[in-house]
């Protein structure tokens, strides 16, 4: 079966205002609204869309995390999604630790293509889908704006620093999303209620055969430098005058 | 002793500004040895350039026609291969460095670290998280660091040194399994927005493409300033997708940045945060970047801006 494997990782949600714990051990997560990683949203999007235009027969996601990540992918099935597997773990693992389990799944369920986002909103980190295709032996295509699947091959559109660069890579491959490739479509009211009898199963870790093995040690969260307050200038002459005043002009 | 390796950034033509921020930021760990491994096809003036930062011990030079295009896929193992000799590998924090890292990590079964921005020790750095609303701190239990450099938070390391050039044997079979098709570079007589002294940024309320195009990129040219572009500007097909600044676009850290019509978006201000002088021209006087910017101006851009520009012209006449 030509079969997409799409991994999502649940994140605290973009629009929240994020705090530093007062004893700089991490940053504030409870109460707030947890989302799936935006990235990862566009990863699922274009995964869909690919099925839809017949590229693709399934569309599976995977996340790693905590039980309640369940929600996280419940609304992934509810945006279209045919099944969906959780390997759960309460501790957070570190991107090559993840890698080492996405692998797992690829074995396991053979796609053509693993679709990720390009990187997650809270690490920031951007490493995930490129270990996965190291580690997998196969070719990688991250920050993808477009993607165009021609039988055993796809030929991805990247964003880079110089411009567009556009890749043939052989499938199966790796393919992490930028912002402009799609826009996620909305979730309605009787797909959640679908997606509730969509299959979702649960591994361990342990099943996987992976053992994390953390190498980051997180020491100190900060909140960064606030810059010193600025001026308001009332017109285009004063304006002029502090930017004279310091030598930009 | 620290042995770094730092992979160079190129076009093929010109090594890339990126890479001599890298080699301030290596020479910041302590007893520090920096080697430049560069790759490429034809690249023996791209080694002259590196050799001459100062502050290279010498630079190993991969010449293969095989080599010619930046594919992470070809060079990820031609590194790895070496990767044993050296305590840290380096490279840009820019779409090249990103996407070739963290390949050459997973090879090596190591962890990696994205963006350090300050260097505590040869294990420890700093490096933001959440766009940039948290620092953190971080120390890596392995016997190599591979990391990729925040090129906003270090200058770049001045020319005249004279490092020996080492052609270096290539020694793994590349893969065939991904080519390059193209690569479309906007071309600009403008500087290059990543490195540029001064930036001039449009956001939304430009309003259209063309308004863009004679308000931001006038005011740019009368300052010799590249042109950057929120993602909101972005996004409505104001600007290209390669003039994005912001947290999923460039990292920038010129001495002046003029962001006209930008509301401030925390994504927006995670890239512009290290310039040293923010000028915000914005009607709306409760736009969050007037909390960032050092100067502002609330007002009607398209009035401020052609008397900006006549301004300056004049100052520059007399």
């Amino acid at each position: 079966m030509k079969r997409i494997l799409v991994g999502i990782k649940r994140v605290v949600d973009y629009n929240v205002r994020i705090r530093v714990k007062p004893d700089n051990s991490g940053v504030i997560t409870d109460g707030v609204k947890l989302s799936i990683n935006p990235f990862d949203e566009i990863a699922l999007e274009e995964a869909l869309r690919l099925k839809e235009r017949g590229a693709a027969e399934e569309v599976v996601v995977a996340s790693i995390g905590p039980a309640d990540v369940q929600a996280q992918l419940r609304t992934a099935l509810a945006m279209g999604a045919d099944r969906a597997l959780l390997v759960e773990t309460a501790t957070p693992l570190e991107p090559l630790d993840a890698a080492k389990a996405l692998l797992k799944l690829v074995e396991r369920e053979q796609p053509l293509l693993a679709l990720l986002g390009k990187q997650a909103i809270d690490d920031d980190n951007n490493q995930t889908g490129q270990m996965l295709a190291a580690l997998w032996n196969r070719p990688q295509a991250t920050f993808a704006s477009k993607v165009v699947l021609d039988g055993n091959t796809a030929r991805v559109t990247r964003e880079v620093d110089a411009g567009l660069e556009t890749l043939e890579v052989d499938l199966p491959a790796v393919i992490t999303v930028d912002l402009r490739l799609n826009e996620p479509r909305f979730v309605k009211l009787p797909e959640i209620i679908k997606a509730k009898k969509k299959p979702l199963e649960t591994l361990s870790l342990a099943s996987l055969g992976i053992t994390p093995q953390p190498r980051l040690r997180a020491l100190h969260y900060a909140a960064p430098q606030p810059r010193a307050r600025g001026v308001l200038v009332k017109d285009v002459n004063e304006l002029v005058e502090a930017l004279a005043a310091r030598d930009l002009i | 002793m620290s042995e770094v390796l730092i992979i160079a950034e190129h076009d093929g033509a010109r090594l890339n500004p990126s890479t001599a921020r890298c080699v301030t930021c290596a020479s910041q760990i302590e007893g520090a040895r920096i080697t430049i491994g560069l790759w490429g096809s034809g690249i023996a003036a791209i080694a002259a350039q590196a050799a001459a930062l100062q502050g290279v011990a010498r630079v190993l030079s991969f010449d293969a026609p095989g080599n010619a295009a930046p594919l992470a896929a070809v060079l990820a193992p031609q590194v790895a291969a070496l990767a044993k000799a050296y305590t840290h590998v380096l490279a840009p924090s820019t779409t090249f460095g990103k996407d070739l890292l963290p390949r050459i990590a997973a090879l090596l079964n190591l962890p990696a670290l994205s963006d350090i921005m300050a260097v505590e020790s040869p294990q420890r750095f700093r490096r933001p998280i959440y766009a940039g609303n948290a620092i953190l701190t971080v120390e890596v239990d392995a016997p190599l660091v591979l990391a990729t450099v925040r090129t906003a938070s270090f200058q770049a390391a001045p020319a005249g040194g004279s490092a020996p050039v080492e052609a270096g044997e290539v020694s793994v079979a590349p893969p065939t399994h991904t080519r390059l098709v193209e690569l479309a570079v906007t071309h600009s007589d403008r500087p290059d927005l990543q490195t540029a002294r001064r930036v001039v940024s449009g956001g939304r309320a430009l309003g259209s493409a063309e308004k863009f195009q004679s308000v931001v990129q006038d005011l740019a040219d009368a300052l010799g300033a590249a042109v950057g572009a929120s993602r909101a500007a972005v996004d409505a097909g104001y600007a290209a997708n390669d003039l994005q600044v912001g947290q999923t676009g460039k990292i920038i850290a010129p001495d002046l940045y003029i962001a006209l019509g930008i509301s401030g978006a925390i994504q927006h201000m995670t890239g512009i945060k290290d310039a040293r002088t923010i000028v915000a021209i914005n009607k709306d006087a409760d736009a969050p970047i007037f909390e960032a910017a050092d100067i502002g101006l609330v007002g009607d851009l398209f009035e401020i801006v052609p008397a900006l520009r006549a301004a300056i012209q004049s100052r520059s006449r007399t």
